[in-house]
């Protein structure tokens, strides 16, 4: 291709990778200013902040209920998810578009109108702000990503493996443990880290549902933001952005590496 | 019990956990703030259980809250617009490039897996008073004070079209990819120009993935409750910051109720209009 339209589309393009990129890119920069100040100028390279980082209580505490949330989010979302998906492609089900339609139907609710809900309804019930319902708002709005990724990834799956299994013998408890689910473990692995992803990135329905006091990572970063952007808050940005984009790219490269070695 | 019955029963087993979780924590409690709406609330702060309208009443006559649904409402639209206008061309240029789309595609997704607040809070450091283009201004001498150009609508709008702009790239790009390039060729063999053949042939045909990508946005930029307050001034409360004020803020929760609600049937209507015409299938395409 090429011509005078396709120049401009790709320039257009190129702009828009660095509108998305700049503002992060920045963030990064300025985590390493020596200055005392979280902006320009910058005054030297530095790692100050991330020393601070890892001394201030409030973000290690907010780190670790993010991280905790984050695993057993994983857990019981994947665990859901990874069943329902099974049972969307290995199976005939009757109203099987409304059963989807359903399970997807977290992400179609706006999370305000989900958080208030949850809330009030779990309230009369006798579950007042805890990390109980912490963990259920993050379970029910994780679920529908993790069916969606898992199913994508299902569907590769081929049947007739299964089937020489069994016609060799194995019983179906041996053809699932030994066959279906290695072959299904990118796709699980995916979903986890999909959900844990989502869990820990949470703000809105968070800030709903914690009780007071507990802080995960973005709401304890938006109690910081209050106040103005200190450098600590871009020290804390530069590593989220290295968890957020580091881990899901280690996944990925692990999930290919067990496919590969599973499919030989 | 037959094999048939087993085989018919194992699907049903398998879904049951996720269904009885979405059923209880999801579409359960939509009904009971539905009920919730039509309690009172009383000053000594007990709700009052009864079928009373005084909270739709006052969320649907109420101008303060009608203007603040008709700005959030718009405020989406623009993103959408704005979404598609910025995403459309660059999800052509990946869809259409020679080089390695994957890695292209990937590059613009990689923002979607940052910290969304800190994503937001990354455009002080920008056009904040001492920001990147502050800073930069002052330098080359354009300006001698720094301006403030952050806390108002545009910045907010700015904020969302960082935040949803990958869901437009997205969706548009599963659409355009899935068109046979052979189309336009055939056009153009046929003597229309790129141009031509491009508003006929491609342009209608990837309708569907900018639709996906439209609905995706404004549904999400109208449910926003993070970017308004860190990006936005004292006036520019959006719809969910009204339904927290009255929730967590007031304790109201018969009215949080009924505001919630109102959010949900307005967008739940756009919903539904979309899935009349072009199915929820290219929205799980353009997600999954």
């Amino acid at each position: 291709m090429g011509g005078m339209g396709w120049h401009l589309i790709r320039g257009w393009a190129i702009l828009v990778y660095i509108f998305m990129f700049l503002p992060v890119g920045v963030v990064v920069l300025l985590s390493f200013n020596a200055s005392q100040f979280g902006s320009f100028p910058m005054t030297g390279f530095s790692f100050r902040w991330f020393v601070e980082l890892a001394n201030n209580d409030a973000i290690l505490r907010a780190f670790r209920t993010s991280i905790i949330l984050g695993l057993l989010t994983a857990l019981i979302s994947t665990t859901l998810g990874v069943l329902a998906s099974l049972a969307l492609v290995r199976y005939r089900v009757p109203g099987a578009n409304a059963i989807s339609t359903l399970l997807i139907a977290p992400i179609l609710v706006p999370e305000v109108v989900l958080a208030v809900a949850l809330l009030l309804f779990l309230n009369v019930l006798g579950i007042n702000k805890s990390f109980a319902l912490l963990l259920f708002g993050h379970v029910i709005f994780t679920l529908p990503f993790v069916i969606l990724v898992v199913q994508a990834r299902l569907v590769a799956i081929r049947r007739d493996v299964e089937e020489a299994a069994m016609s060799l013998g194995a019983s179906p408890m041996e053809t699932f443990f030994q066959i279906t689910l290695p072959l299904m473990l990118p796709a699980v692995l995916a979903g986890g880290l999909f959900a844990f992803t989502i869990s820990f990135d949470d703000i809105t329905g968070t800030l709903f549902w914690k009780p007071g006091g507990v802080e995960t990572v973005p709401t304890q970063i938006f109690a910081m933001l209050r106040n103005s952007i200190s450098p600590e808050i871009n020290a804390l940005g530069t590593v989220m952005i290295a968890m957020t984009v580091g881990l899901p790219l280690l996944g990925a490269a692990v999930a290919r590496k067990i496919s590969r070695n599973s499919g030989a | 019990m037959s094999v048939e019955a087993r085989e018919a029963r194992q699907p049903w087993i398998l879904l049951s956990p996720a269904l009885t979780a979405i059923v209880l924590l999801l579409v359960v409690p939509l009904i009971f703030i539905l009920v919730y709406s039509f309690w009172l609330r009383t000053a000594t702060g007990a709700d009052v259980a009864g079928f009373h309208l005084d909270n739709w009443q006052e969320a649907l006559t109420d101008p303060f809250y009608r203007d603040i649904l008709l700005g959030t409402l718009k405020i989406a639209a623009i993103t959408a617009v704005v979404c598609a206008l910025m995403g459309y061309p660059a999800a052509y240029f990946i869809a259409r490039s020679e080089g390695n789309k994957a890695i292209l595609l990937l590059l613009l997704m990689l923002p979607f897996w940052i910290s969304y607040i800190i994503r937001t809070m990354s455009w002080i450091n920008i056009l904040g008073v001492s920001g990147a283009f502050n800073t930069f201004l002052m330098w080359t001498g354009v300006i001698s004070e720094p301006i403030q150009m952050l806390y108002n609508q545009t910045t907010v709008i700015l904020g969302l079209v960082h935040f949803l702009l990958p869901f437009m790239v997205l969706n548009v790009f599963v659409s355009l990819d899935g068109i046979d390039t052979n189309l336009e060729d055939a056009a153009n063999s046929l003597g229309a120009t790129k141009w031509e053949s491009f508003v006929q042939v491609t342009l209608p045909l990837s309708l569907p993935g900018l639709a996906a990508g439209g609905l995706l946005c404004f549904v999400l930029a109208a449910g926003t409750y993070i970017t308004p307050l860190v990006l936005g001034g004292p006036r520019d409360a959006m719809f969910a910051n009204l339904v927290f004020e009255a929730i967590i803020t007031q304790l109201n929760w018969p009215l949080g109720s009924a505001l919630s609600l109102m959010l949900l049937a307005v967008l739940g209507v756009l919903v539904m209009i979309y899935n009349r015409y072009l199915g929820m299938a290219q929205l799980m395409k353009g997600l999954g």
